[in-house]
């Protein structure tokens, strides 16, 4: 069953076409990463399938329901985590539960226990007296979600959950939402950044407002053509020049190590040897990696865009 | 000229009795990218302010481009630049007033402000774009001014915090192409961030938690040689349910989800990997490939401070 579902969606804001026909659809269950820079159109899809914001023209369905007509039982099924959090930094952590638990009119027989559960769950009962603004980075964001949940929806939205919280909290957070996923509750979550992309079971690349590929992560990385090799010889910035003045593909340096995308790895590992050799540069190591979601955007993107 | 741009030697910084910096020693190279990593509370930004001049340790010494960081305190803040990611950019100035106004700020002399501000223009790629409103710049042009203010008074030491936080991928490796040619002319850059995407690019990192440095290396020795667990990666179908019962197996430290593949910490892959996909089979999951792999950097990161949190409770249980 589909969750979530999109026909042409399309916002415009004046001469802005801040999301250009979006077609999209998300099962029940999934995790799906909406991924994007600043100013992609990530907010604004989150904003329009929540029935915060309606659409210029096109459709969408969350939970087989319209995301205009009826834009209020939706707000119901789902659950919503702005960049914000949506915290009272001057009310403790259990009465930032409780105000959501009285806006989502969650009945007060069980409330306590459901709570109780996402404390829990949220790994936050030691701090349930400290006020939210004295939390950290991280449990502030496990407080978010732990409201966002107060209802039990059965769509999760999440956009940007992990902005400036360290990779050891956002691994825990990454825990919560499988745990969640074991429930049958669907995930839409947005980020910029590729890393936390590989978490999620499929993906969409919004760029200006436009879905560029969507796909599971495996899938997206087969969009690259060719290998990827991986080049460690001494002077890699200057080994990186060289490189990158041969007609040989896609050269990135990162660090002490440069990528080379190659059409054919022992043709290629054969001039990469070559340019170096020439040059007068040991190398100590030339192997093939998989990609890195990040390897695929800078070398298949800009193709596709061109399209 | 010294060839470090930065030494730290017991650097120390005490609030009250909680000792936020608890040590420190490290040398940074002239035209070396250094990426600090850490969680929140770690003693990052404590020690940043500190090298920027911004705060006085309790104990130790360092030196910022040869400045002594509790008595020179101005030369340093002159010698160094800052970019943060929230870019410190006036939206409703255009570029060039941008530039005016920081050029202003870093009391650049008359006689070279017009020769700084090409240069900036030229280095960002904005000369068409001089009279436009900052505010409707893309996210990586906004990025390229904001770097060029940052070197408009041509520091020696420039700090990083997230810079490319938010910004696309392209504009992300066009970023570092500008950083890596600015680090060739000698400028050393400090780079604080909490994504792993960007601590790939430098040539060194340093993992500090609990106020200490637990780990320093490139990021390809991080990979290989300061990670104590090897990670072994599984897909089977299931994978929620498998995680579980993977997560039980003897010899498994940790266990997480990637996807839809599980990746498992263990001190020996290869003794695992049998007896792994034995219990699995076994419990009717249809497992695919177990292979080794390296980990990511987020990998390490996440292991070397969990190693340290064992350690940590060890030691206390011990005196206890």
């Amino acid at each position: 069953m589909e969750t979530v579902r999109t026909r042409a969606l399309t916002r415009r804001f004046g001469d802005l076409v801040a999301l250009d026909q979006l077609n999209l659809a998300v099962e029940e269950g999934e995790i799906f990463g909406l991924v994007g820079p600043d100013g992609a159109g990530k907010t604004t899809t989150m904003r329009l399938l929540t029935g915060i914001l309606e659409p210029s023209s096109g459709e969408a369905w969350v939970d087989g329901l319209h995301a205009v007509r009826e834009a209020e039982a939706i707000k119901d099924r789902i659950g919503y985590m702005s960049q914000r959090f949506g915290l009272y930094p001057d009310l403790t952590v259990i009465e930032n539960i409780d105000f959501y638990a009285d806006l989502y009119e969650v009945p007060k027989a069980g409330r306590n226990e459901r709570i109780e559960r996402l404390l829990a769950f949220s790994n936050l009962t030691p701090f349930k007296r400290r006020l939210a603004g004295n939390l950290s980075g991280g449990m502030k964001q496990k407080l978010g979600l732990a409201c966002a949940l107060v209802h039990t929806p059965r769509v999760l939205f999440l956009d940007e959950p992990t902005n400036g919280v360290d990779p050891v909290s956002r691994r825990d957070f990454w825990r919560i939402l499988y745990q969640l996923q074991q429930e049958r509750v669907t995930i839409f979550v947005s980020t910029a950044y590729l890393d936390e992309a590989e978490r999620c079971n499929r993906i969409g690349l919004l760029h200006r407002g436009r879905l560029m590929a969507c796909d599971t992560v495996d899938g997206v990385k087969g969009l690259l053509q060719g290998a990827l090799l991986e080049v460690r010889c001494d002077s890699p910035r200057r080994a990186a020049i060289l490189l990158r003045a041969t007609d040989l593909g896609g050269v990135a340096l990162f660090g002490d190590r440069i990528h080379v995308l190659v059409p054919d790895i022992d043709q290629g590992r054969l001039s990469i040897e070559a340019v170096l050799r020439a040059e007068g540069i040991p190398c100590h190591g030339l192997q093939v990696i998989e990609p890195s979601l990040e390897d695929v955007f800078t070398s298949a993107i800009p193709a596709v865009t061109h399209v | 000229m010294s060839d470090f741009a930065v030494t730290l030697r017991d650097l120390e910084r005490r609030f009250g009795a909680f000792v936020a910096v608890n040590r420190i020693n490290l040398d940074v190279r002239r035209g070396e990218i250094f990426g600090f990593l850490g969680p929140n509370g770690a003693g990052k930004s404590t020690t940043i302010r500190m090298l920027c001049g911004l705060l006085e340790p309790s104990g130790g010494h360092g030196t910022v481009a040869g400045h002594d960081i509790r008595t020179q305190r101005e030369a340093i803040k002159r010698c160094i630049g800052y970019m943060s990611q929230k870019f410190s950019l006036y939206d409703d100035l255009t570029v060039e007033e941008n530039i005016d106004f920081y050029s202003g700020i870093y009391r650049i002399p008359k006689a070279k402000k017009a020769a700084r501000k090409a240069w900036v223009l030229d280095m960002a790629h904005l000369q068409a774009h001089r009279h436009t409103r900052t505010g409707q710049l893309p996210g990586g042009w906004k990025q390229r001014l904001s770097l060029g203010c940052a070197l408009l008074h041509e520091p020696q030491v420039l700090f990083l915090d997230e810079p490319t936080s938010g910004v696309d991928p392209l504009s992300r490796r066009a970023f570092w192409d500008l950083i890596y040619e600015m680090a060739g002319q000698g400028v050393t850059v400090f780079v604080t961030t909490h994504y792993m995407e960007e601590a790939e690019y430098c040539d060194r990192l340093a993992l500090i938690y609990r106020g200490e440095l637990v780990a320093l290396g490139t990021p390809g020795e991080m990979k290989e040689r300061l990670m104590t667990d090897q990670v072994l990666c599984v897909t089977c179908d299931r994978s929620h349910e498998a995680m579980g019962l993977a997560a039980a197996v003897e010899g498994v430290r940790d266990a997480a989800l990637f996807g839809r593949d599980i990746h498992l910490m263990t001190e020996d892959a290869v003794a695992l990997a049998p007896r792994l996909r034995r219990t699995l089979t076994e419990a009717g999951f249809e497992v695919g490939t177990v292979e080794r792999i390296t980990p990511s950097l987020e990998d390490v990161f996440v292991s070397l401070i969990e190693a340290r949190d064992r350690a940590d409770g060890a030691q206390k249980e011990f005196s206890a």
